[in-house]
């Protein structure tokens, strides 16, 4: 390869020992890191046989953490979609001041660590808090209760939709719109006819990701619920508490459904970025599928 | 529909784009908006459309004040340099859009028939039913035109509409433009920063420098009498030399040309490439050849005169002589304008 008379003189990165160790150090790390502990979670989930991972989700303490998670994933997904919607509009189709500082405390919840979330609504939220003796005085409980995890799982995946739509929406420009309005359309038509169609893949894309994350949020959640057994547990809190237990099998039980939910969430991303999500071009019903063979060599 | 505008005036954060603008715009007239990127020229049709809010100054459509009509009830089509179409949409769906969403109600069977005639019109008849992404610049271009017309738009209003495509299409479109607009005789207000496009179809021009109107006419009156250096330059390819003016009379080289009005000092003299005889003997500036360029249809000579000023004209592909030769150039049709 690397013969100085040689026609062809190797690109930077060809010789094929830099190409194959490159290779091997990636592929072992991904080995290591993300497979090895995913295949430990399946295999140690159904090590005691599907009839005993039955048992174990069902057994009222979990099927409680589940259902818990559902709810809160329920309630702050649909409310956070609104938000990142409203928000990647504002930024993107209208001018006005403070845009710009809008668009860095959106960027917040993923630089700060969620533990410094959870101990803020505490302050908030608390006994000793800044409405804590208000919300006790009108019997409002919303730390250690339902709505405190919401809150928590709203805070840690607020930017998650409006970081998809942003870029996206951007790219777009307003002619779109300004063509819809120019002919005639109120800016709610406008909206449901012209801007949403061309974004909903983006769309779907952040919902799926926000979803994910509200599902699996441990740190802030962790803070505000409590850990009360078969009250506040959320899913992910409950395999730490099976964990701690000793119950191996449980907690490997437990986290396999969150793993199930992290494939799924995988699935569909792949299927959604075929469509165009997460790309920097207006997507368009008319043109052709992507060619994959450029994302996977 | 008849448009005034009356001293309008839009300024964006600190950098004033549109300074006082006053425009009488005919009912049925078709306008160009000309002028170099940064003169103003969208940011005028875009408050005309109400995509912009004026800072000051007033909008009239007929006799009502429009300035603070918002877009969705202005009335105007507005065609966009890149389309702007709905890409989920097909060309017949794009069409109906405004009229789905007006509040004249129109029947299903009504829009579609509609549709159709607008196809027929803007020559997309079969294209229905394919998406924009199917379908070429050029005819992307024309439903873009369709959709607006649609929605009976009391004002026409395009934003480069031809800017995104190649030339032979452009033509084509202009031509085909000043067809529609003839047969529909609708108010036609179009910008572009391309001089051959505005005078090829406007029936008057309005050259902006800098958020000011410098010159408006026919075509005929801002080519033959430029009101400034500035449309001279802009409107195509001139030469300048450098002259003295006294008693309203400019001097090189002991040629005088006539510069009425003119004060008397330094001055600049224009004229068009074509309007040059080379001379071997005789009157005219002394000049020598530098290059000779060949064109398909004539030679372009590249001379310096006796004072080092270089100047370029057009000569007859029988053209005879080479560099370095030396000779008088003989101007016709000279403009004088202040320096």
């Amino acid at each position: 390869m690397a013969k100085s008379k040689s026609r062809r003189p190797p690109r930077i990165g060809d010789a094929p020992v830099f190409r194959n160790t490159m290779i091997a150090v990636v592929l072992t790390l991904v080995a290591l890191v993300i497979i090895a502990p995913l295949a430990v979670i399946g295999y140690e989930a159904f090590s005691r046989g599907i009839a005993y991972f039955g048992k174990t989700i069902a057994n009222s303490d979990t099927r409680h953490a589940i259902l818990m998670t559902a709810l809160t994933a329920l309630i702050a997904v649909p409310i956070n979609t609104a938000f990142g919607v409203a928000a990647a509009w504002a930024i993107t189709k209208f001018d006005f001041p403070g845009r710009r500082l809008l668009l860095i405390v959106i960027e917040i919840p993923f630089s700060v660590s969620p533990i410094v979330a959870g101990v803020a609504y505490l302050f908030v939220y608390g006994l000793q808090g800044l409405f804590g003796e208000t919300l006790q005085s009108a019997d409002i409980k919303i730390l250690f209760a339902l709505p405190g995890i919401v809150l928590a799982s709203m805070f840690v995946t607020a930017p998650f939709v409006a970081r998809e739509l942003i870029p996206l929406m951007q790219a777009q420009g307003r002619d779109l719109e300004e063509a819809a309005t120019s002919l005639g359309a109120s800016g709610w038509r406008t909206f449901f006819f012209v801007t949403l169609p061309n974004i909903k893949w983006a769309l779907l894309y952040g919902v799926i990701l926000c979803n994910s994350r509200v599902m699996g949020e441990f740190g802030a959640v962790s803070v505000v619920s409590g850990n009360i057994r078969g009250q506040t547990n959320t899913l992910p809190l409950h395999i730490e508490l099976l964990y701690h237990d000793y119950n191996a099998v449980g907690a490997f039980a437990a986290a396999s459904i969150l793993a199930a939910l992290a494939v799924v969430t995988l699935i569909a991303k792949v299927a959604l970025e075929r469509r165009g999500a997460g790309r920097v071009r207006r997507p368009s019903l008319a043109g052709t599928a992507p060619d994959i063979s450029e994302t996977t060599p | 529909m008849k448009i005034r505008l009356d001293t309008v005036v839009k300024t964006f954060d600190t950098f004033r784009a549109v300074h006082g603008v006053s425009l009488d715009i005919e009912s049925g007239e078709l306008v160009a908006l000309l002028g170099p990127s940064g003169s103003g020229k969208t940011t005028i049709l875009r408050m005309v459309a109400g995509l912009e809010f004026p800072d000051g100054g007033a909008i009239y459509f007929g006799d009502e004040n429009a300035t603070d009509i918002e877009v969705r009830h202005r009335g105007v089509g507005f065609v966009f340099q890149h389309y702007a179409l709905f890409p989920h949409m097909t060309v017949g769906e794009n069409i109906a859009f405004g009229m789905k969403v007006s509040k004249t109600k129109r029947s299903g069977a009504e829009i579609s028939e509609r549709v159709a005639h607008l196809l027929r019109l803007v020559q997309l008849e079969g294209l229905q039913d394919r998406f924009p992404a199917q379908i070429s610049g050029g005819q992307r271009q024309r439903v873009a035109l369709a959709r607006a017309l649609a929605v009976d738009p009391k004002v026409l209003l395009l934003d480069e509409p031809f800017g995104a495509l190649d030339a032979n299409v452009r033509r084509d479109l202009r031509r085909w433009l000043r067809k529609i607009h003839d047969e529909l005789g609708i108010t036609t207000l179009f910008v572009t920063h391309d001089q051959a496009e505005a005078l090829d179809l406007a029936d008057r021009v309005v050259i902006l420098d800098k958020g000011r109107i410098v010159q408006t006419g026919t075509p005929e009156e801002v080519c033959r009498a430029p009101a400034s250096a500035f449309v001279m330059n802009f409107l195509g390819d001139a030469n300048r030399l450098k002259v003295t003016v006294s008693d309203e009379k400019a001097q090189i080289h002991n040629v005088t040309f006539e510069a009425p009005d003119i004060a008397d000092g330094p001055a600049e003299l224009y004229f068009r490439p074509a309007d040059v005889t080379w001379r071997e003997d005789g009157h005219g500036i002394q000049a020598t050849i530098a290059r000779v360029i060949d064109r398909p249809d004539s030679r372009r000579v590249l001379a310096l005169t006796v004072d080092g000023q270089s100047i370029e004209f057009d000569a007859a592909p029988e053209f005879p002589f080479r560099a370095e030769t030396r000779g008088f150039v003989d101007i016709r049709r000279p403009r004088v304008y202040p320096a």
